[in-house]
């Protein structure tokens, strides 16, 4: 199969791989995917006191096109709110990296992994305004 | 065009050894002749050269060569003595056994003549690959006609027991059909003493052209098939159409060559082999699929846990190897030859057909496994699996939602 | 001593550049064309290139052909894949069809419901299509008529089959083995849903042929396994072989009219003597493919003529290759209506571009030779 060169770029060089420390309750942690299906992403996201995502880090076991969607979209996260994180489109990702048709369950997967993480950082938010 | 990378991918197909093309260039060039057209001496040439290779393929595996059938290669083979005999003795019988790890060419004609009214058992091997002789056993019926086992599997190497397999199906009237097309010039076969049937024999994986092929048919007691292609009555009315004789005169010296050196080069693959199990076996987390002894030394066939397949494919790209049957792996699908031996789909998944050859050296070998060690070290640091297990969990134990 | 080769429709000479392009598949660029490393692309794409060319010489599009290893199989696939996946009724074959038509379509006989039924020809080995038009009454799943004769070189009426076939909803299948490379051939012109063309025929190497399939007609495979040919046959591809046939296709492409017009005018020289020597020539008044002459002579055997040719230093072919080891009269000169006698003297002559009018006439000195010293044997026997 060809990849498209951004694709290659991103599994050559991913960005932003690592964890963050899930027990902090300004990290929201998504994790999609299934060993069995062939993909797992694990993305987790640092939120500042201003709504603003200030880190993201991602590790993914998965194909090269799993790899690149999930490098790709810590980029895209930096610097965005999390309102605007939850509104990015696995379309955008797929056009990004010219992925092939058979590979776009991978950028269906990235935004998966955006909105459960996002949906995580909302629940420990709301957790902590009903514990104060 | 930067560098091809190196070739350890024998068992999908092997190079053509260079003696071979010498000796066939000569009958696509001056010696060219119908070898069914008699009647002038450019048909005579080539109708002697085609002789001469039929008795180096029968001695190969010490069989009559009139007990051999030219073919246009395993898969016609395969198909051939399947469908062939089946349908010949169709009225003793309609219940064939064969194995869930066979190659696809034996696997989709015993599916096709189940489609006709045939029943088949497709017997799950051992982990180990192997087949349980007792379970063979118990799978006879007295409708069973065919059974059809590989000699040497193409995707892990194991080679099983032919001759025990053999003897069963003597005992219980049972034709004994083998692949063989992955054993020749690896293990000794001498079909004299073989309780074997039918044969299928190919010329590219042993260092031959690709597009021919041979059944071995046995004379005594006589073995029946039904011919599949119809034509001008070639190979006794078992097999129609215009031989090649430059293929076929490629088979035979690769036969040939493979008689004489086969010893001394299964040493030397054995050194190879053993070299890289060890280099490899360092890696953490690593597992051999299929036995480690009842194996032909060209295979090795490793899954590397926490570790995605096509990724891993992605990451090598120094070395040409592959993951899963060369035949199926266009698709997404797991090996169905690793799930048969109850391989999980993420090992099945993560699985490198490594295979050895004619021309590997130490050299390919030691860059493939520091080639190896460097990408699942990286692929490992990126893999949330691999996080996990290293935190003591579970992976089995954990709720996937699967999608 | 140096032979001349007047069997072309027997088999060619592979042509030099046709070599040039298979011999590094049959050397280093060795991958089976499943794989998905480099060396299996490689190959992969080079079989797609043979792809396109096959389908250009016979005007169809590359998903319509399908390789296999021979035109014998091609023809098998075709005729028992078809009918394998319809109700098992008529196959329709003409009488001077090469036995890997006749013969499956017989097999489907022996093997179901399916009746083989044979449709006449004329003494000019010219289709009968009132007899094929008689025969399609009965319900019927396929018929089958070669393009171009081997032995005769008469060319079929594929027109008229085509459009008495497709008022009755029957699928038809022409065996075009002989007639590529030597006349036009177009698929879609033709209108046929399944062509068998063959690689040995025009100078490319033999194992390898292909089925050119209308995509509308449901096949049964003849070999199951790994699903190459998108699972209509499987078994790793012959690359070599398969990247030889498409060269040898584009080049059958550029040089048909010289071929056409070059053995023309060889085998008129060659027939104008033949009348003068009171040959029987098989054929004559149909339109045919312009390198083949088939003739007989009262009282020869065909055996013993080629023979003596042979010593001579000419080979050419008595009856069809195939058939030759028989010693029985060619099928084709019977289904005409010829003598027995006269069809055992049956001896053909196929030319190609390369061959020249100064062989011609040495071979005529041979011929003339030859006829003198047998017709001094069988007197000498009398």
């Amino acid at each position: 199969m060809a990849y498209s060169d951004k694709v290659l770029d991103h599994y050559e060089n991913p960005r932003n791989v690592g964890s963050l420390d899930k027990n902090d309750p300004n990290v929201g942690t998504g994790m999609v995917g299934a060993p069995a299906c062939g993909d797992v992403m694990k993305l987790m996201i640092k939120v500042d006191g201003t709504g603003l995502i200030e880190d993201a880090k991602f590790k993914t076991y998965g194909c090269g096109s799993a790899i690149a969607s999930s490098s790709l979209v810590t980029e895209w996260l930096k610097g965005k709110t999390v309102d605007e994180a939850y509104k990015i489109k696995n379309s955008a990702i797929a056009e990004e990296l010219a992925l092939p048709p058979v590979k776009i369950h991978c950028s269906v997967l990235a935004e998966d992994a955006i909105k459960a993480a996002v949906a995580d950082i909302r629940e420990k938010q709301a957790a902590t305004k009903e514990a104060k | 065009m930067d560098r091809m990378p190196i070739y350890l991918d024998y068992s999908a197909t092997t190079p053509v050894d260079q003696r071979v093309a010498e000796k066939m260039i000569p009958y696509l060039t001056e010696q060219y002749g119908n070898p069914a057209s008699r009647s002038h001496p450019y048909g005579w040439t080539a109708e002697k050269a085609v002789e001469n290779a039929r008795e180096e393929v029968a001695k190969l595996v010490n069989a009559d060569p009139r007990e051999i059938v030219w073919t246009s290669g395993a898969t016609e083979s395969n198909n051939l003595a399947i469908k062939g005999a089946a349908n010949f003795y169709s009225d003793k019988g309609k219940h064939i056994i064969t194995l869930a790890t066979e190659h696809k060419a034996v696997i989709d004609p015993v599916r096709e003549l189940e489609r006709q009214g045939f029943t088949a058992t497709f017997l799950e091997p051992n982990d180990d690959g192997l087949v349980d002789i007792e379970a063979f056993k118990a799978a006879i019926r007295p409708d069973t006609v065919l059974a059809s086992v590989m000699f040497v599997n193409n995707e892990i190497g194991v080679i099983q027991d032919i001759e025990a397999i053999g003897n069963i199906c003597r005992e219980n009237g049972v034709i004994f059909h083998v692949d063989a097309a992955q054993a020749t010039g690896k293990v000794e076969i001498d079909l004299a003493s073989l309780p074997v049937d039918l044969m299928a024999f190919s010329a590219h994986k042993t260092y031959g052209p690709k597009g021919i092929g041979a059944l071995y048919v046995r004379r005594k007691p006589r073995i029946r098939i039904e011919a599949q292609v119809h034509g001008g009555g070639h190979e006794r009315g078992m097999r129609s159409g215009t031989l090649a004789p430059h293929q076929i005169v490629g088979m035979g010296e690769a036969f040939r060559i493979a008689r004489l050196e086969m010893e001394e080069e299964n040493a030397r693959i054995r050194t190879l082999h053993d070299r890289l199990l060890n280099g490899l076996k360092n890696i953490e987390e690593t597992y051999v699929n299929g036995d480690l002894k009842k194996r032909v030394p060209h295979n090795l066939n490793i899954s590397f846990n926490y570790v995605e397949g096509e990724s891993l494919i992605m990451a090598i790209k120094g070395i040409a190897v592959s993951s899963g049957s060369a035949c199926t792996s266009a698709s997404l699908e797991p090996s169905y030859v690793l799930r048969a031996l109850g391989r999980t789909d993420e090992l099945a998944h993560s699985s490198i057909r490594f295979s050895i050859g004619r021309f590997t050296t130490e050299s390919d070998v030691d860059y493939t496994i520091s080639l190896l060690a460097e990408k699942i070290e990286k692929l490992r640091e990126l893999s949330p699996l691999w996080e996990m297990f290293q935190d003591g969990i579970d992976i089995s134990k954990v709720e996937w939602d699967e999608h | 001593m140096v032979k001349v080769y007047f069997d072309h429709n027997s088999t060619t000479v592979l042509k030099p550049k046709v070599l040039e392009a298979m011999m590094p598949y049959l050397t280093n660029q060795h991958g089976n064309p499943a794989s998905q490393h480099r060396y299996g692309r490689n190959a992969h794409e080079a079989i797609e290139q043979a792809r396109r060319q096959v389908a250009a010489v016979v005007g169809a599009q590359a998903n319509q052909v399908i390789f296999t290893a021979s035109g014998t199989e091609a023809n098998n696939f075709a005729i028992t894949g078809i009918a394998s996946n319809l109700d098992q009724e008529q196959i329709l074959t003409s009488k001077i069809e090469h036995p890997c038509v006749s013969n499956p379509a017989k097999a489907m006989q022996a093997r179901g419901n399916w009746q083989a039924n044979s449709i006449a020809v004329d003494s000019d080995c010219q289709l009968d299509t009132q007899d094929l038009e008689a025969k399609l009454e009965a319900p019927t799943d396929l018929v089958s008529v070669m393009l171009a004769n081997n032995e005769t070189g008469a060319i079929q009426d594929i027109e008229t089959v085509v459009a008495l076939a497709k008022a009755k909803k029957v699928f038809v299948h022409t065996d075009a083995v002989q007639a590529l490379g030597k006349i036009d051939v177009d698929f879609i012109a033709l209108g046929v849903h399944a062509m068998t063309i063959s690689s040995h025929k025009i100078g490319g190497p033999l194992g390898a042929g292909a089925l050119v399939l209308n995509k509308r007609v449901d096949i049964q495979p003849l070999l199951y396994g790994g699903g190459q040919e998108k699972g209509l046959r499987s078994g790793t591809e012959n690359t070599a072989a398969i990247v030889g046939f498409g060269v040898a296709c584009e080049l059958a492409m550029l040089g048909l009219n010289d071929f056409a017009s070059h053995t023309a005018s060889l085998r008129a020289t060659l027939e104008v003597s033949l009348k003068e020597l009171n040959a029987v020539v098989f054929g004559q008044q149909a339109t045919r493919l312009p390198n083949t002459s088939f003739f007989a002579f009262e009282n020869i055997e065909g055996e013993t003529l080629v023979t003596a040719l042979d010593k001579l230093g000419f080979a050419v072919a008595s009856g069809s290759a195939c058939s030759s080891a028989s010693g029985e009269p060619s099928h084709v000169l019977l289904a005409m209506g010829i003598e027995e006698d006269l069809a055992r003297g049956a001896i053909r002559v196929s030319f190609n571009q390369e061959n020249t009018q100064e062989q011609v006439s040495g071979f005529l000195v041979a011929l003339k030779q030859a006829l003198y010293d047998l017709r001094q044997m069988t007197a000498v026997a009398a």
